[in-house]
């Protein structure tokens, strides 16, 4: 990238002669491909090169940020003149700036984000890889009778900061995921269910066969799902409905929903707020991580950061910004879109357990294992929690009959002290994950 | 740039040099024998927003997206291609790439683009576009919403407000050698308070817009009602109880609730959904689905609302589609591919998030039309149940119909009357199955504010709901109280 290294110094190099005292500015190049495959049929298949700038400029305290993928000179010199004027019409803040100088890596390290390796697939070889997939899925059982389709996309990406401290710093990442989703139906019915692979390395996917079996699995065992009656039970999170819970747990430790007061968190640093057992952790640092990355989207090196620590709360997340109002450290967990900086997670995950999944249901004796989560029934500031659940019934430690139609609700204050058992089955299938987990007690709606 | 000289073709033609002739090459050489369909697609898109909170505006953005996408289809299957570096070579490679799912590698001529077509509607339009509208105007009216939602109560302890406004110019030209374009304004204003009354903590939030000019939140003081309406629905929730858990029966305040229609029969009757036949509606046209009660229709057509488009991302008029009919499925929501592979009428329902999206059959602004009911008369019907006024997000799984929807701001029916305020909870039903319950329609109508988007597949889509007030009988909410 080293046209874009030169055109970095030029830009960061005219907002200073326009008086601005600070500025930053991200650079981000993907080139993307998606094809779909729907009944063993091509259905769509896409491909595309983006490329956008992030600019923010300050003048002292004031700032302003402003994103384009125009680059055309006029249109950049445009930029610069409207980042500077909206910037000098906003009030001062005095917890604005960049990063401090000492925060700067003096060398970006090699998180291994790239597959050098990766085949250069063609259009005919990718509809291969996911008709074997979808394939698959078809074939386990004849009540697989339709599909909402399989895809696998590619992502590579060229991420570039620089600011006027003089950092410049460059990484590549690449991304490939293969996902089927089929429906079975038995006459009464009809269930949807997914199954996906994830990864930075094309040779680390999941074989496609795999996948396009589990799809099938999940979606048969959906088939004949009722309601059960309104009841207070204890609830088994799947891992990848864990994974969601912490992933609103990270919406709540938040910098800024901390600073703001829009949390239920807030003021709760070293407070026992989770079970002796719970442990989470969000590190960009993880060797081809998907949510890892050398530097944040302000040029802070990430790191591991330790959010809870058997159970007691040890850490927000923060950005620059946050860190200042908060008189704490930056924990490098800036994300940056076209609307500016904000906070986001690297690597979020919950520490595994001791327990096989199977010992965690077979200690329920009747409740409800839970696959599959719809809507956005959380309230961060008061930790009100009510969502549409999808899963299976335990009796007697066994997994039963399906359910549907039903919601999980409670207040995550008492169902972060509730979790009684955390399995061992971490994996990671994206950016945040975590292995089975139990709730004691949940208050669930049905009939 | 100002309204009144401004052209989506000439903007295309003198800010990247794509003349009518280039676009017909390019169109040409991606159709042939086996491609059935296909268009390129124009964006420009300028988005502004500031926010305020600790009382001052002390962030601004601003952002620029421009790009074009080119489609080509052949029977069911679809190539894509886009860029945000729009020049003929680009738009040419982009074709390349749409033109991979085609079989043949028999192309036409050069399709005959013709001169660039009006819009059939008019609905938005503005002399001013509220992008152009000077930071300090609006700086200066986030203040005053700070200001006025403070003073509502002691108790509001935190405001936090924000702007965004929108120009979105596009262009479409398609296999037919239409040459069709838009020019879109989008306004929308949010408020958000905070509560606090010892450890007590609650939350409102209210806002609204369109597709207006930048005065529309100054007529008849909305922003004033705005903000009121955030700081008062916190307060309410100071006060709030521990919602019921179990089947009750529910009455739906007008407005806003409309997104019960939108997630429990809206998604499952678009087209592709439907062509495909794994939508729990699939097949069920001219079947009672509903409550005679019960007529839904979706229409893009109303001026100036938020779901509102001259034309569809397709270059389709859009229009007035009836969904359900006293109760009978009568439609779906249509885009160009499904349609054809149907056989149905086009509706004006082919949506697409930027040019970096293909586009999907979507809803535009979806109501349920008023019955006779006096509001009052439906609370009163009901002995022991909710009253749900406010809402927030929901979702479907449109295979199986299950749809969920968030109540924000609640209230118990005891004995018919309105009582206490209970919390958030999530209430969860079976699309085709909901509407066969609801056992009473208000005469009062309304459309929500303005403020809502449809998420589907990934991209995001502006769009408005609208419900009178109506009575359910039975429904699954997810509180906590037994």
């Amino acid at each position: 990238m080293s046209i874009e290294r030169d055109m970095a110094r030029d830009l960061l190099a005219k907002v200073r002669q326009r008086g601005a005292t600070e500025a930053d500015l991200l650079i981000v190049e993907t080139d993307s491909s998606t094809a779909q495959v729907r009944l063993q049929e091509i259905e769509a298949l896409k491909s595309a090169q983006e490329r956008r700038l992030h600019l923010r400029v300050l003048f002292g305290k004031r700032s302003a940020a402003t994103s384009t993928s125009d680059f055309s000179l006029r249109a950049l010199d445009r930029l610069i003149d409207e980042t500077c004027a909206m910037a000098q019409a906003t009030a001062p803040d005095e917890y604005v700036g960049l990063p401090e100088a000492e925060a700067m890596l003096t060398a970006v390290p090699d998180l291994d984000l790239y597959d050098e390796a990766a085949p250069d697939l063609s259009i005919e070889e990718k509809i291969a890889l996911i008709k074997r997939a979808e394939g698959a899925a078809l074939a386990y059982d004849s009540r697989l009778t339709n599909s909402e389709g399989a895809g696998f996309d590619t992502h590579v990406s060229q991420i570039l900061y620089a600011n006027t401290h003089g950092f410049a710093g460059t990484y590549r990442t690449s991304s490939f995921s293969l996902v089927v989703s089929p429906i079975a139906g038995d006459g009464t019915g009809m269930q949807r269910d997914a199954w996906y692979s994830v990864s930075r390395k094309f040779r680390q996917l999941e074989p496609p066969e795999s996948i396009g079996v589990k799809a099938a699995q999940r979606a048969l065992r959906r088939l004949g799902a009722r309601k059960v009656p309104t009841q207070e039970a204890p609830v088994i999170f799947d891992p990848d409905m864990a994974a969601s819970l912490i992933r609103t747990l990270a919406g709540a430790v938040a910098g800024t929903s901390i600073y703001r007061g829009t949390s239920f968190l807030v003021n709760r640093l070293g407070d026992h707020v989770a079970a002796d057992t719970v442990t989470v952790i969000d590190d960009g640092t993880i060797p081809a991580g998907l949510g890892s990355r050398p530097f944040d989207g302000e040029g802070v090196a990430t790191r591991r950061t330790m959010v809870l620590e058997h159970g007691v709360l040890r850490s927000y997340l923060l950005d620059t910004y946050c860190a200042r109002r908060l008189a704490m450290t930056s924990t490098g967990n800036a994300a940056r879109d076209a609307a500016g900086i904000s906070v986001g997670t690297t690597n979020l995950y919950l520490v595994p357990g001791t327990y096989t999944p199977e010992e965690i249901i077979g200690s329920v004796k009747s409740g409800l294992y839970v696959t599959e989560l719809i809507g956005f029934g959380v309230n961060l500031v008061t930790g009100d929690y009510s969502r549409g659940a999808v899963g299976l019934w335990i009796e007697n430690g066994t997994l039963t009959y399906p359910v549907e139609e039903i919601t999980i609700a409670g207040n995550l204050n008492d169902m972060l002290r509730q979790i009684e058992m955390i399995g061992n089955d971490l994996a990671f299938r994206g950016r945040t994950a975590a292995p089975t987990l139990k709730i004691a007690r949940m208050t669930i709606a049905g009939n | 740039m100002t309204a009144t000289s401004l052209t989506p073709q000439r903007f295309f033609a003198e800010r990247f040099g794509i003349a009518k002739e280039s676009l017909g090459r390019i169109l040409g050489g991606m159709l042939g024998k086996a491609v059935d369909d296909g268009d390129i697609y124009f964006e420009y898109l300028v988005s502004e927003a500031i926010s305020l909170e600790d009382g001052v505006v002390k962030k601004a953005s601003k952002s620029i997206t421009q790009g074009a996408g080119v489609r080509a289809i052949a029977d069911s299957r679809t190539g894509y291609g886009y860029s945000d570096d729009i020049t003929i070579e680009n738009l040419a490679l982009a074709a390349q790439t749409a033109r991979a799912i085609a079989s043949d590698t028999a192309k036409s001529g050069a399709v005959a683009v013709g001169q660039s077509q009006h819009t059939p509607h008019d609905l938005y339009p503005v002399q001013t576009f509220p992008t152009e509208v000077p930071l300090r105007t609006k700086i200066d009216l986030l203040l005053k919403i700070d200001q006025i939602a403070r003073s509502y109560d002691p108790r509001i302890t935190k405001v936090f407000a924000s702007l965004a406004s929108q120009q979105k110019i596009v262009l479409i030209a398609t296999a037919d050698g239409l040459v069709v374009g838009d020019i879109l304004p989008l306004l929308r204003l949010s408020v958000s308070c905070i509560a606090e009354h010892g450890t007590n903590r609650q939350t409102g939030t209210h806002g609204g817009g369109g597709r207006f000019e930048f005065d529309f939140l100054l007529d008849e003081e909305r922003y004033v009602r705005y903000a009121r309406e955030a700081a008062r629905q916190a307060i309410v929730n100071l006060d709030a109880i521990d919602a019921p858990a179990g089947y009750l029966d529910v009455v739906l305040g007008p407005g806003w609730p409309g997104i019960l229609l939108h997630e429990a029969v809206g998604h499952g009757l678009e087209g592709d959904f439907n062509r495909k036949k794994v939508s729990a509606f699939s097949g069920r046209i001219g079947e009672q689905v509903a409550s005679p009660l019960v007529t839904v229709v979706d229409d893009g057509t109303l001026p100036g609302r938020r779901g509102s488009l001259n034309i569809d991302d397709e270059g389709t008029p859009t229009g007035r589609t009836t969904l359900i009919e006293n109760g009978v499925l009568r439609g779906y929501l249509q885009d160009r591919l499904n349609a054809r592979l149907m056989g149905l009428p086009l509706t004006g329902n082919g949506r697409r998030e930027s040019y970096a999206h293909i586009p999907m059959p979507r809803m535009t602004n979806t109501f349920m039309l008023p019955g006779e009911s006096d509001p009052e008369d439906i609370i009163r019907s009901v002995q022991h149940g909710l009253y749900a006024v406010n809402f927030g997000g929901g979702q479907v799984d449109i295979t199986n119909g299950k749809f969920v929807f968030s109540a924000s701001e609640a209230y118990l029916i005891e004995n018919g009357k309105v009582t206490r305020p209970v919390k958030g909870a999530t209430l969860i039903g079976n699309g085709p199955d909901v509407l066969t319950r609801v056992s009473m329609v208000g005469n009062d109508l309304r459309l929500d504010e303005g403020v809502g988007t449809c998420g589907k597949d990934g991209q995001s889509v502006p769009v408005g709901v609208g419900l009178p007030t109506i009575r359910v009988d039975g429904i699954t909410v997810g509180g906590t109280q037994r």
